[in-house]
């Protein structure tokens, strides 16, 4: 292919733009359906690349062993080194050009199955998809994955470009074929709006301008769909949303409320409602840096102020009253995982909705969906770039919208604690009304009664350490001095709530979580009743830990780490454990095939090589007694 | 109702990032460079906090061979708006006396501006850093988020970046790690002209075609800013009418010809020109995918 010699480019070079509107686009297809080229095509047709940009393209593309004159678009495009040097695109790259009548920002989404994370991301922001299929191969799994996450991020407008019709002498059954069984497909997944177009990237059919191959074809240009595309602003017509992003209060006499209109519209005198706290309040003024505005729509940065003091900050989202933001702190999600670590039902991970941030986990998941077929199979975790349907449960409400009715307020991501990666992104189907049906029973006698009658304050003390490093041991004789001080308590030792309790788990990471989950939802309960609960669990993962002081609260929760080397452990093995783990006959034995976390800050650490049973013990009720723990004077 | 333009659209998008960084970040810093693109930044990172002043200083890294303009707009600047500037220096690189002419242009750019910002940020501890840069001046820019983590060597793993997905930015960092903030990634060159007519930003008049003294080497046109430039024998200024797309080190950046004395004129030109906008910045041209490797370093 020489572009140079064959079209005389358009260079009808954008004139002034002056109220052009905005199209973001993402294009889809397989490695070798022609992306790249299509892209470049359209670049090149708009007049949107440079004369030293295509001449750099030239000279890349005989570096990359294509004849002269024979541009490899995809060198354009693939801007890392490593994508150079693989030949593949990794990343979501970002493109600009512009026409008389539109700015468009293409969000160039590799094809790779592995990458569906950077498709999702694209899809996030993109108003329409270009999907691409090769004339040849039809409609393939890989077709279908698009089609799917174009729809679950909530992209109504879809054009099958079916490319690569010169490979298949531009037969019209070949591209009827492809373009009725696409429609099939996409009715069946709720996308709107379909278009489907032949193209030939690499001679240019029907990408600019209309080909001179099919005559049959009567339809618009990639181009002349992009142009005209009614893209229904539908954050405009939703109800009004505004997260908080930041408060501005310059001096005593100004408190505005910075952030940008999500959805909708609002004009100073309406009465406006902050979620979730439900206080209400009357716009007074929408701020801008140059004046005052008579009214704000979704896609404006504003800072709105209020006619009454009303207490309000990040993260809380203000809402019309009309038709107000749900509250709730349990929902129905899809998730789309993007973590390299699984992810584990009950771990707990942070949550970013609009401009909140919040602890929570994932409860429960309904089932993974398989991008091939989209049948919904069981699952107990997902892994990188798999997609389900999970139950997310949050230490305290949020405001939220069904993501089917609002984009901006129904999607969020999950972060995970430790590495600070962002693991996940969900969109709501739905509140679960369970924590509306199952209020909280309010008791009559409450933990500081019972406690008090005890003479002491009930906390949980938290044994983590290697097998055989003598949590136990420990631990029954802290039990034994605080009865001999006449206090209450209970020890919840691993291998009997092994027995009992949690005997229907096993010890792959999602059953250990588990594990953890149910032994300190028991010890907060325990503490509840006011006692001082001991547990004696390995608890390897700092993650779980995490999760037990989380649930328990700080302040009543003590992390004692029985240090011990493994050596150590080892030479003791009370139980023939490591013996056993060490001919393979225990799999996932930590310390020998399965990794130990130690506590980064415990509140207390025991050297029990340097320390006996007896004098670690003494050294825990003497941390008890100076926490106030004991009820002593 | 009022449909937004697309300027208005992208202004929106850069306040709603600059104020993330003000509610998020414990020591957020707006790199300022003086240019174009800076002068945009500026703008809009003063009506973002309005009514309240701009929470941030800004940080200019100088690496002693800058425009003796640019210097001038940069004090006058500072002080027609009353901002905190603060200007860094490598003075290793000063005691070493290393300039462009006789250790080239990689080990100026490396010692005087990588290094040096990296001093400068890990000195203050700034935490959140803001920059101008636009994913449409360079492949690999096209690839960087809105939001981009920085190790605590300030290292970039492209191949590792954290998805963003709607407008929810993933803020959080560990002791020592820094996020570079990105507020005009979505901005063309022409999107930053077309606001600055709107918003009548002031900018360094070098952007706006004049008689200049002139050499010519390796085919661009450098300009001879003072008397350290040095000249080959027999070489002499020539006085041509030119003006510079971006501005950097005076020997580093090529001018180009032009006639384009407003800015008006500047965005007619830009409107039929075919040469792309950092063709005159010879660092770009220090090797293949060298943006790409000097960003991985820690380059802005």
């Amino acid at each position: 292919m020489n572009l140079l010699d064959q079209v005389t480019p358009a260079r009808a070079a954008p004139t002034e733009v002056r109220r052009s509107t905005l199209l973001r686009f993402i294009t889809c297809g397989s490695v070798d359906d022609g992306k790249s080229t299509l892209i470049g095509r359209l670049l090149y047709e708009t007049g949107s690349l440079a004369d030293d940009q295509l001449a750099a393209l030239a000279a890349d593309s005989r570096k990359a062993g294509r004849e002269a004159g024979d541009l490899d678009y995809s060198l354009l495009l693939d801007g890392l080194a490593a994508e150079r040097e693989q030949g593949i695109t990794i990343d979501v790259a970002y493109r600009y050009f512009a026409t008389r009548r539109r700015k468009y920002i293409i969000a160039d989404t590799p094809g790779h199955e592995q990458y569906t994370r950077n498709m999702a991301t694209g899809a996030s922001t993109a108003d329409a998809a270009v999907i691409l299929v090769d004339a040849r191969k039809g409609i393939l799994p890989q077709t279908r994955r698009h089609g799917y996450i174009a729809a679950l991020l909530g992209i109504r407008h879809v054009v099958l470009a079916v490319n690569k019709m010169d490979l298949v002498d531009y037969a019209e059954p070949a591209f009827a074929a492809v373009r009725d069984a696409f429609e099939v497909f996409a009715r069946g997944i709720g996308i709107e709006s379909v278009a489907a177009i032949p193209t030939s990237a690499t001679k240019g059919d029907n990408v600019a301008s209309p080909g001179p191959n099919t005559r049959w074809y009567r339809g618009p240009t990639l181009l002349d769909w992009l142009e005209t595309v009614e893209v229904e602003d539908l954050a405009r017509a939703a109800p009004f949303r505004f997260p908080v992003q930041w408060v501005n209060r310059p001096d005593a006499g100004f408190r505005g409320f910075a952030g940008m209109v999500a959805s909708g519209s609002v004009r100073p005198g309406q009465r406006l409602r902050a979620l979730p706290s439900g206080r209400e309040a009357t716009l007074a003024r929408i701020v801008a840096a140059g004046g005052d505005l008579p009214e704000a729509v979704s896609g404006q940065s504003v800072t709105l102020t209020f006619d009454e003091e009303i207490d309000v900050s990040r993260g809380d989202l203000i809402s019309s009253i009309e038709r107000p933001a749900g509250v709730s702190d349990q929902f129905e999600a899809h998730l789309v995982w993007m973590g390299d670590q699984p992810m584990l039902p009950g771990r707990p991970y942070l949550f970013r909705f609009g401009t909140a941030t919040l602890a929570g986990s994932i409860s429960h998941l309904k089932h993974r969906v398989a991008l091939e077929t989209l049948e919904h199979v069981a699952a107990r975790t997902l892994a990188l770039n798999e997609i389900g349907v999970c139950t997310v449960i949050l230490d305290r409400r949020v405001a939220f919208d069904r993501y089917a009715e609002n984009r901006e307020t129904g999607g969020f991501i999950v972060i995970d604690r430790m590495t600070n990666q962002t693991v996940g992104a969900g969109m709501i189907h739905f509140a679960l009304r369970r924590a509306q049906n199952i209020a909280w029973q309010a008791t009559s006698v409450d933990r500081s009664a019972r406690a008090t009658i005890k003479q002491q304050a009930p906390c949980v003390l938290w044994f983590t350490g290697l097998s055989g490093a003598g949590k136990s041991t420990i631990a029954n004789l802290v039990e034994s001095r605080l009865l001999a001080l006449g206090r209450h308590s209970y020890l919840l030792d691993g291998d009997n709530v092994r027995h009992g309790l949690n005997k229907d788990l096993g010890f792959t990471p999602a059953d250990r979580v588990e594990n953890i989950r149910r032994v300190a939802e028991v010890a907060r309960l325990m503490a509840d009743a006011g006692l001082i609960v001991l547990v004696a669990f390995i608890s390897p993962f700092r993650a779980e830990r995490r999760l037990a002081r989380d649930l328990v609260g700080t302040g009543e929760f003590f992390e004692i780490f029985v240090d011990t080397p493994l050596a150590v452990a080892e030479g003791r093995d009370p139980k023939g454990l490591y013996k056993r783990a060490r001919r393979g006959e225990i799999a996932n034995f930590t310390g020998i095939d399965s990794p130990y976390e130690p506590p980064e800050a415990p509140e207390l650490r025991i050297d029990t090589v340097a320390l006996t049973p007896a004098g670690a013990a003494e050294r825990i009720v003497e941390m008890l007694r100076a926490a106030g723990k004991l009820g002593e004077h | 109702m009022l449909a937004l333009s697309d300027l208005q659209r992208l202004e929106a998008e850069s306040i709603h990032i600059l104020r993330e960084v003000a509610a998020e970040a414990a020591r957020p810093v707006l790199m300022y460079s003086i240019g174009k693109d800076s002068s945009a930044l500026l703008h809009l990172a003063i009506k973002a906090f309005h009514p309240a002043p701009m929470p941030f200083p800004l940080l200019h890294i100088d690496t002693g061979w800058k425009f003796r303009e640019m210097i001038a707009f940069r004090d006058a600047t500072a002080a027609r708006l009353g901002l905190d500037l603060r200007v860094y220096t490598n003075p290793e690189g000063v005691r070493l006396g290393i300039n462009p002419f006789t250790h080239g242009s990689e080990v100026h750019t490396d010692v005087m501006k990588t290094q040096a910002l990296k001093q400068a940020l890990d000195a203050n501890r700034f935490d959140f850093v803001v920059g101008g840069a636009r994913r449409d001046e360079e492949k690999s820019r096209a690839k960087e988020r809105i939001f981009s983590f920085r190790s605590s060597t300030h290292h970039w793993d492209p191949k590792d970046q954290r998805p963003e997905l709607w407008r929810l930015y993933n803020l959080r960092i560990g002791k020592g790690e820094s996020i570079r903030v990105f507020p005009l990634s979505n901005w063309t060159e022409i999107d930053v002209w077309r606001y600055i007519r709107q918003e009548k930003i002031p900018v360094v008049p070098l952007y706006f075609a004049k008689e200049r003294p002139i050499v010519e080497r390796d085919g661009a046109l450098i300009m001879v800013d003072d008397a350290r430039m040095p000249l080959a024998r027999g070489e002499r200024p020539r006085m041509r009418r030119v003006r510079f797309r971006t501005l950097g080190c005076y020997p580093l950046t090529g001018a180009v010809e032009s006639d384009a004395g407003s800015v008006d004129a500047i965005i007619a030109e830009l409107e039929n020109s075919h040469a792309s906008e950092r063709t005159g910045r010879v660092i770009d041209h220090d090797g293949a995918a060298s943006m790409e490797r000097k960003k991985r370093e820690g380059y802005f």
